[in-house]
Formats: structure tokens, C-alpha cells, sequence
């Protein structure tokens, strides 16, 4: 992260700060508990609940979550490899193996692409939110710079995940119009309960940038802002890479 | 009882002073309450559920344990109770129990009320989240037992749900829309516990006081700490084999289902070769974790409470730590010890055997900090402390029929039998509520104001232990004498099994009347809490009555007010003096003697 900002309000109920809140919001300083075990606690000063504490607790939450996230699927992704392999023997000691690979709609390339451009922009807006002129300039009272253009990255993140949301619809239409659903192939289940369950996961990704976006026009708190969008934009990357992973597994695993 | 709403709320404000209005007062501050993100609030309100689900499912057990003693026996306004019934009980009983209350009541429920405290926070990382965790539990909870009243009554699978029987409405009642609201509660119950796990291990991560390193931290947090990495890791798959199986029931797939398979008369095709065995391997990649999970949060307490009546540290403590941690990361890796019989390849038995009987290591090492903490101490027998004990006892016992199940070759035949019932009940079932009556006893003075009475309690305490022992010990001769699991009746089998079987008929009868013994033993403990709440509140001077160090016990731990310095820890749990009567809390800058600091 660039740059950490301490805008002052979070810290106005501190008895004793330790000097920590009444500085310009540029403060490098990181702080809480991630620093190790034992290295002259009980003397350190106070104060370290700002919003650089906010910001890692989202991103700690996150992560666990994010943990949980990827059990679900490697439990999926396990099932998809044993019954790939699993099969049969016949009347005549033939091992019959109903797998027939899907063939992937070649839009997936596209959508994939846009996914990963949308990547792109949602960093970008990302960093904007820790740009330290900008800052300054907010908590000198000149307008908003930082949301402004972190609106306009994430906005671009938002239309190009939409993108990708109708591209993998018309995936799924072309399957149908050629007969393949679910029900038709053990590969064909997995086509649709990975694609589907990757869908309901970027969607809620577009519900957080539809939250981050508000948080960017309606909350006066840059940190609120800053958590909002940091958090979003990580979620976003981490299903990025994943629908990368799976799509490289459904175009060359099956 | 008086549960603080607010958290400025000093310990007895909140009690009732004129009882006559309670209900009026309950009716104005109930939706407050319900939808409050407050974690003491959402912590009393999980400990509601559990409460809930183990009325309920020591009432089912009840009416199986009638049943088996006595076939004919005829349950009021209802009748005798029929085969698939007696399965449908089973199946509601495991679920409410494993599900209900062991994850609930010891992770969720006192780890909301307790955690944040030891922590020396004042509220946790996500309190929407939380909240959340506990709309999803209640309603998992009213969806299960809503599966009692739908047509065909409810699932008769086993709480393991095993395919092919739970893919279709045809293996007999409960297993068509019974079955569905089973999958769909615990869908939501996974959920749940995934969110509030994320919420509580944030918190530990993150919101630890000045001063609390992680050595520091109480075993409790340890306990709590490992069950939620545990849980965020076995639910999740769990969840993602709900999907599967559900998929398997309405969309035709078959993961978890063979090409051809005949169930009740009906042959059934299915496409794709999937296999039942591979359920077994993603349910039991949950199901141990998941035992786990219901008995780490009770080791940790265990430990605390042993050490404070001993007036002792706590035998070996980084080890301590580390054998929690070992004991859930071995505890991701045992799964096939419930397959040996499965059909598993021999091989993956003898690696999951040897991985299964590595886990003996660090129970051992824990039960021997247990018995070396309190060992030569004049300890004071208080009833937190017996609870504690008790949990040690049945720890142990429960534990020595482990490294026997955990051979394949003798599980072959163990397997199927009441044997392994009897294992985790005591190791599980018995020992994760003696951990939970360790909590109440133990923390009722912050959470009730008021210490419970010693003598009920003792009663309690010394009648459930003889009630446990009594109704599960003779469970491993009926299941060494080949009663199998599962079965709702033992009489009128033909063969030579059926005299074996009769042999146990007068044991049956001894468990039955022992387990209505087990359940009548906890009206001392009802009656302790009514008369506790009819009394007036402690005097908050006598805040911290069993003289404890870690950091709940601080003034005001439990109810901050908004404008108090922030805590600070300086030094870690457990110091006393050697005559036990001076001790050092965590919270307190003085140390009362002089050894170091940490
Ligand atoms: C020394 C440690 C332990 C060992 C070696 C061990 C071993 C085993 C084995 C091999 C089985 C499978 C038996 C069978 O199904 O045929 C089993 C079942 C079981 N164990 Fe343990 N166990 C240990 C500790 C625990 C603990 C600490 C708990 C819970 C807190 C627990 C709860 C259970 C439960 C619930 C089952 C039966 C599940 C079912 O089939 O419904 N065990 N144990
Ligand atoms: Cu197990």
C-alpha cells in the first residue's frame, strides 16, 4: 500500500494518543498488533486503533474468508477429478467411462479477457484512494480528488465485470442451443456448477463495488472510503485469478 | 438473570427490581435485544438456541433409549414408535446435538460473551457479521425442526447423511422433503458458522489489548482460535458437498451416485459413474474437524479453570498452545478412520490409521498437563473446578477406546456397533457438557451477577458423573456383544446373533433407566439457575469471587463504559503466589510477588 492516511476524527476520543491522530493524514506509520510478540509492549504509546487498523482488520477478515472461499472450492474441484477418472466395468470387462469433455464456447476467451482488464482499472482505483497529494488536498477542504477519480476506475471495473457476467450468460445460451445443459455429461455438471458458482461469487463482488461506489459519493470519512474500495478491489482480484485457474481448468483439464 | 443491553450499564443496573413488569419491560426491549449487534447479546442468544436443541434432542434420545429397552413401549398420543420413526429420532437427535449444541454453545455462544473480554476489547472486529452469524443459526434451527411436520416426517439418514439412501425420496419417509430442509438447515448453519468464525478469528488477529501477545493470550483463546480456523476449513467443504448432493437429488447428476442402483424396488439410473464413498470422504472432512471443533473450546477452559483452583500456571504452556494447534491441524487429516469399513483402499486405512492413533500424542500430552497442574496442589473443589475434573475423567476414558477404534482391523467389526457409540459419547457428547456446566458454573458471576449455588451445584456435578458413567460405560459390552448401531429393535432377529443379542436385553434396560437418571440429574442445575435469578445480584465489590487472573474477571471487563481508559495486559494468565493466596491478575500493574513478569 502506498500510503496510509490518519485523517484525524478517528482518534478525537483518545485520552492519551501518543501524538498519533494530530498530524496531516500521511502517517507511515503501521501500527496494532502485526508487528510481533514481545517487543517492548508495555511501554509502547498508545494509539494504535486508527484507520490503518481498519483497514488491515477488513483485509484480516477478508483473508479468512477468502480461506473459506477456496476449501469450497477445492472440494469442487476434487469431485471434478475423481469423477473424471471414475468409471466402470461392463458385461464383456470394459471400463466404460462416461466423461465427455465439453466443449468450451470460445466467448470465454473474451470474457476472460475483460475480467482481466477489469483487474487493471480496479487497481488503479485502488491505489487512487491512498494517493497522498490527494489527500492532503481533501483535508485542506479542496474538493474530493480522491473519490473523484477512483469513481471514475472503479466505475470502468464495474461496467467490465458486468461485461464478463453477460458474456458467461451468452456462454451458457450457446451451450444450450447446442443441447448441452447440465444434466447431459458428468463434464457438462461441472461446466455449469463452476461457472455458476464462480457468477454468484463475482456478483457479490458487483454488489461490493455498487457499496464501494456509494461509500465513495455519500461518506464523508476517507477511511470508510478507503476500506470500502481496498477490500472490494482485493475480493475482485482474488476472483479474477480464480476464474483464471478454473477457466484454464475447463479449457485444458477436462 | 439480567442480561446488560447497553454497554454503559454498570453489572447490577440492568436487574429487575420489581419483577411484576418484567414481561411489559421483555415486550419493549425485545426487538432492542433481538436485532442488537451487541456480542453479549448475539452470545446469550446462541446459548437460547443450544438451550433449545438440547431439550429437544435429550428429549428424542429418550423416547429412542425407551424404545430399545422396551419395543412395545407405547409413547403417549402417539403410539408405538415404528422403525423408520425410531430412525428419523436418531438422525434429529445427532444433528440437533453435533450441530445445535456443541458448535454452537461452546464456540459461538460463550465465545461471544467471553472472547472479547479476555481480549480486553470492547466489542469485536464485525459486529454486523456476527449478528448475521446468528439470524442464519436461528433460522437453520426452525428449518430442521420444521422437518418434523412436513409430510413423511423427518430424514431418517443418520446426522452423516450417507448416499444413495439421502439422494432420493424412494429410500422411505423423511428422505423426500424431510431431507431437503435437513440440507438446507445445515447449508445455512455452515454459513453461519463461517461468518461468525471470520468475525471471531478478525478479532483475536486484530483486537487483542496493549500488552497481549499471543503467548499471553489464555488457553480458552487458543481453544477458541484453532475451533474457528477448524471450522472456516470444514464447513466450507461441507457446504460445497451439500451442493453436490442436492444437485444429485433434483438436477440428475450423480456424484455421489452409481450408473444403475436398486433402492426399495426401484431400479434407478444414473448418469456418470459417481461413487457414495465419495461423500463419505467430504462429509468426514468435515465430521472430525468437527468433533474437534466442539471440544477444543471446553480443553481450553479446562486447562484455565484447573490452573485458577490450583492456584498453579498451567503445566507446560507453550506446549499447551502448541498441542491445541497440533491437535487441529492432525485433526484435518484423519478423516478415513470413519471409512476403514467403507470400502476404502487398505493402503489410504493403515496411513489414516497411524495418522488417527499420532493424535493420541498431544491428548496424552494435554491430559498429562491436566493431572501435572493439579497434582500435590490442595486444590479448591469448587464446582467449576469438579466440572473441569470430570471433563479430565471422561476425556480419558472416552480417549482409551480411541487408539482401539482407530486400528482397521479391529474397527471392522467395532464399527457398526454401540461400541462406537459409547467412545463418542464420552469423549464427545459427555465431555463437551461437562465443559459447557464448567462455563456456566464458572462465569456466572459475569454473566448472571450472581454465583450459583455450591452445594446444588455438587449435586449436579456428582449425580450427571454417575449418570454419564452409568449410561455409556455399559454401552461398550452391548456393543462388543455385537449390538449394531442404528437398529430400532434387537428382539425377533433370527440366527445365532439373536441370543447374543438377547443377552444385553437386561444391560439395555439398566442404560435406559440410567439415561432418565442422567436427564433428572439436571434439575439441580435448572433449579440452581431459577434460585440464582430470584436472588439479589452480587456486590460488585466481590467482582472477581474465584480470585482468577485473566482478563474477563477486570472490573468492568464484561460491561465497559465508552470513556474507560483502554485495557492493558502485563503479563500473561496464571500467577500466584505459592501459598495460592496473593495472585497477579493480568490487568494489574503491581505485581503482588516477586518472580518476573513473564
Ligand atoms: C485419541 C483420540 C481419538 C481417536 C484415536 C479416535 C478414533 C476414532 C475412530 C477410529 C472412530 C471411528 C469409529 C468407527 O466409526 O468405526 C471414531 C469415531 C468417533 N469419534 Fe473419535 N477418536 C478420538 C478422539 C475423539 C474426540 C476428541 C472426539 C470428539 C470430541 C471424538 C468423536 C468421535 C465421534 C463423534 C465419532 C463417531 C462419528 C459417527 O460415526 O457418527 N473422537 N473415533
Ligand atoms: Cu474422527
Amino acid at each position: 500500500m502506498p500510503s496510509t492516511i490518519t485523517p484525524p476524527e478517528i482518534d478525537r476520543h483518545r485520552i492519551s494518543d501518543g501524538n498519533n491522530g494530530h498530524r496531516p493524514p500521511t502517517d507511515k506509520r503501521t501500527g496494532g498488533n502485526g508487528e510481533g510478540d514481545g517487543d517492548n509492549w508495555n511501554n509502547r504509546p498508545r494509539g494504535h486503533r486508527g484507520p490503518h487498523e481498519r483497514i488491515s482488520q477488513a483485509r484480516i477478515g477478508l483473508f479468512f474468508a477468502l480461506g473459506g472461499d477456496l476449501m469450497f472450492f477445492v472440494a469442487l474441484i476434487s469431485v471434478f477429478f475423481v469423477t473424471k477418472a471414475s468409471g466402470h466395468f461392463d458385461a464383456y470387462d470394459h471400463f466404460i467411462n462416461s466423461w465427455l469433455p465439453t466443449a468450451i464456447p470460445s466467448i470465454l476467451w473474451l470474457n476472460t479477457i475483460a475480467l482481466l482488464l477489469s483487474s487493471v482499472t480496479a487497481e488503479i482505483a485502488r491505489r487512487a484512494m491512498f494517493r497522498e497529494v490527494d489527500a492532503m488536498d481533501e483535508w485542506f477542504g479542496l474538493g474530493r480528488p480522491v473519490s473523484y477519480r477512483a469513481a471514475i476506475w472503479l466505475s470502468a471495473t464495474l461496467a467490465l465485470g458486468l461485461l464478463f457476467l453477460a458474456g458467461q450468460w451468452v456462454a451458457w445460451d450457446q451451450l444450450a442451443a447446442q443441447h448441452v445443459f447440465f444434466r447431459s455429461n458428468p463434464s457438462s455438471h461441472f461446466f455449469y456448477l463452476i461457472t455458476i458458482t464462480h457468477a454468484v461469487h463475482l456478483f457479490l463482488g458487483i454488489v461490493g463495488l455498487i457499496v464501494a461506489l456509494a461509500a465513495l459519493k455519500f461518506s464523508r470519512s476517507l477511511a470508510t472510503r478507503q476500506v470500502w474500495v481496498d477490500t472490494t478491489v482485493w475480493y475482485w482480484h482474488v476472483m479474477g485469478a480464480l476464474w483464471i485457474f478454473l477457466f484454464l481448468l475447463l479449457e485444458f483439464g477436462q | 438473570m439480567s442480561i446488560p443491553t447497553t454497554p454503559g450499564t454498570p453489572p447490577n443496573q440492568g436487574a429487575p427490581s420489581s419483577r411484576g413488569f418484567i414481561a411489559l419491560r421483555w415486550a419493549r426491549r425485545a426487538p432492542r435485544a433481538i436485532f442488537s449487534t451487541d456480542h453479549r447479546i448475539i452470545g446469550f442468544g446462541y446459548l437460547v438456541i443450544s438451550l433449545i436443541a438440547v431439550i429437544l434432542g435429550s428429549l428424542l434420545s429418550l423416547v429412542m433409549r425407551m424404545h430399545l429397552a422396551w419395543p412395545s413401549w407405547q409413547l403417549p398420543l402417539h403410539g408405538p414408535i415404528l422403525p423408520e420413526e425410531y430412525l428419523a429420532l436418531v438422525t434429529m437427535h445427532g444433528t440437533l446435538m453435533l450441530f445445535f449444541v456443541l458448535t454452537v454453545a461452546p464456540q459461538s455462544g460463550f465465545g461471544n460473551l467471553i472472547l472479547p473480554a479476555q481480549l480486553g476489547t470492547r466489542h469485536m472486529a464485525f459486529p454486523r457479521l456476527n449478528a448475521l452469524g446468528l439470524y442464519l443459526t436461528a433460522l437453520a434451527l426452525i428449518i430442521l425442526v420444521a422437518a418434523f411436520f412436513v409430510p413423511g416426517g423427518a430424514p431418517i439418514g443418520g446426522w452423516t447423511a450417507y448416499p444413495p439412501l439421502s439422494s432420493t425420496p424412494l429410500a422411505g419417509p423423511g428422505e423426500g422433503l424431510g431431507m431437503d430442509l435437513w440440507l438446507a438447515s445445515i447449508a445455512l448453519f455452515a454459513v453461519a458458522t463461517t461468518l461468525s468464525s471470520i468475525n471471531m478469528l478478525t478479532t483475536i488477529t486484530k483486537l487483542r489489548c496493549e500488552g497481549l501477545t499471543w503467548e499471553r493470550l489464555p488457553l480458552t483463546v487458543w481453544g477458541w482460535f484453532t475451533a474457528a480456523i477448524l471450522s472456516i476449513i470444514a464447513f466450507s467443504v461441507l457446504l460445497a458437498a451439500i451442493l453436490l448432493l442436492f444437485c444429485d437429488r433434483h438436477l440428475h447428476s450423480g456424484f455421489f451416485l452409481p450408473a444403475q442402483d436398486l433402492i426399495s424396488g426401484v431400479l434407478l439410473q444414473h448418469r456418470g459413474d459417481g461413487s457414495p464413498l465419495l461423500w463419505l470422504h467430504l462429509f468426514w472432512f468435515f465430521g472430525h474437524p468437527e468433533v474437534y471443533i466442539a471440544i477444543l473450546p471446553g480443553m481450553g477452559l479446562t486447562s484455565m479453570v484447573i490452573a485458577n483452583f490450583s492456584r498453579r500456571r498451567v503445566f507446560a504452556y507453550r506446549l499447551m498452545i502448541a498441542t491445541t494447534l497440533l491437535i487441529g491441524f492432525l485433526g484435518i487429516i484423519v478423516w478415513g478412520h470413519h471409512m476403514f469399513v467403507a470400502g476404502l483402499n487398505p493402503f489410504a486405512g493403515t496411513a489414516f490409521s497411524i495418522s488417527t492413533i499420532a493424535i493420541a500424542i498431544p491428548a496424552a500430552a494435554k491430559v498429562f498437563s491436566w493431572l501435572a497442574t493439579t497434582w500435590g496442589s490442595r486444590p479448591r473443589l469448587t464446582t467449576p473446578m469438579l466440572f473441569a475434573l470430570g471433563f479430565v475423567s471422561l476425556f480419558i476414558t472416552g480417549g482409551l477406546t480411541g487408539p482401539i477404534l482407530a486400528q482397521p482391523i479391529l474397527d471392522e467389526y467395532l464399527h457398526n456397533t454401540f461400541f462406537v457409540v459409547a467412545h463418542f459419547h464420552l469423549i464427545m457428547a459427555m465431555a463437551g457438557v461437562f465443559g459447557l456446566f464448567c462455563a456456566t458454573y464458572y462465569w456466572a458471576p459475569l454473566l448472571f451477577h450472581r454465583t450459583l449455588s455450591e452445594p446444588l451445584g455438587k449435586l449436579h456435578f456428582w449425580t450427571t458423573l454417575l449418570g454419564a458413567y452409568s449410561t455409556f460405560l455399559p454401552m461398550h459390552f452391548t456393543g462388543l456383544a455385537a449390538e449394531p448401531r442404528h437398529y430400532s429393535q434387537l428382539t425377533g432377529i433370527a440366527g445365532p446373533s439373536a441370543t447374543l443379542l438377547q443377552s444385553t436385553l437386561p444391560l439395555q434396560r439398566h442404560i435406559t433407566a440410567s439415561a432418565i437418571f442422567l436427564l433428572c440429574a439436571q434439575l439441580p442445575f435448572f433449579l440452581n439457575l431459577l434460585l440464582a435469578w430470584r436472588r439479589p445480584a452480587n456486590d460488585p465489590a466481590d467482582a472477581n469471587p474465584w480470585h482468577a487472573t485473566t482478563m474477563e474477571w477486570a472490573p468492568n471487563a464484561l460491561n465497559p463504559h465508552p470513556n474507560d481508559e483502554p485495557s492493558i495486559v502485563y503479563r500473561g494468565p496464571s500467577h500466584y503466589t505459592d501459598s495460592g493466596k496473593e495472585f497477579s491478575p493480568q490487568w494489574s500493574p503491581v505485581n503482588t510477588f516477586n518472580t518476573e513478569a513473564e
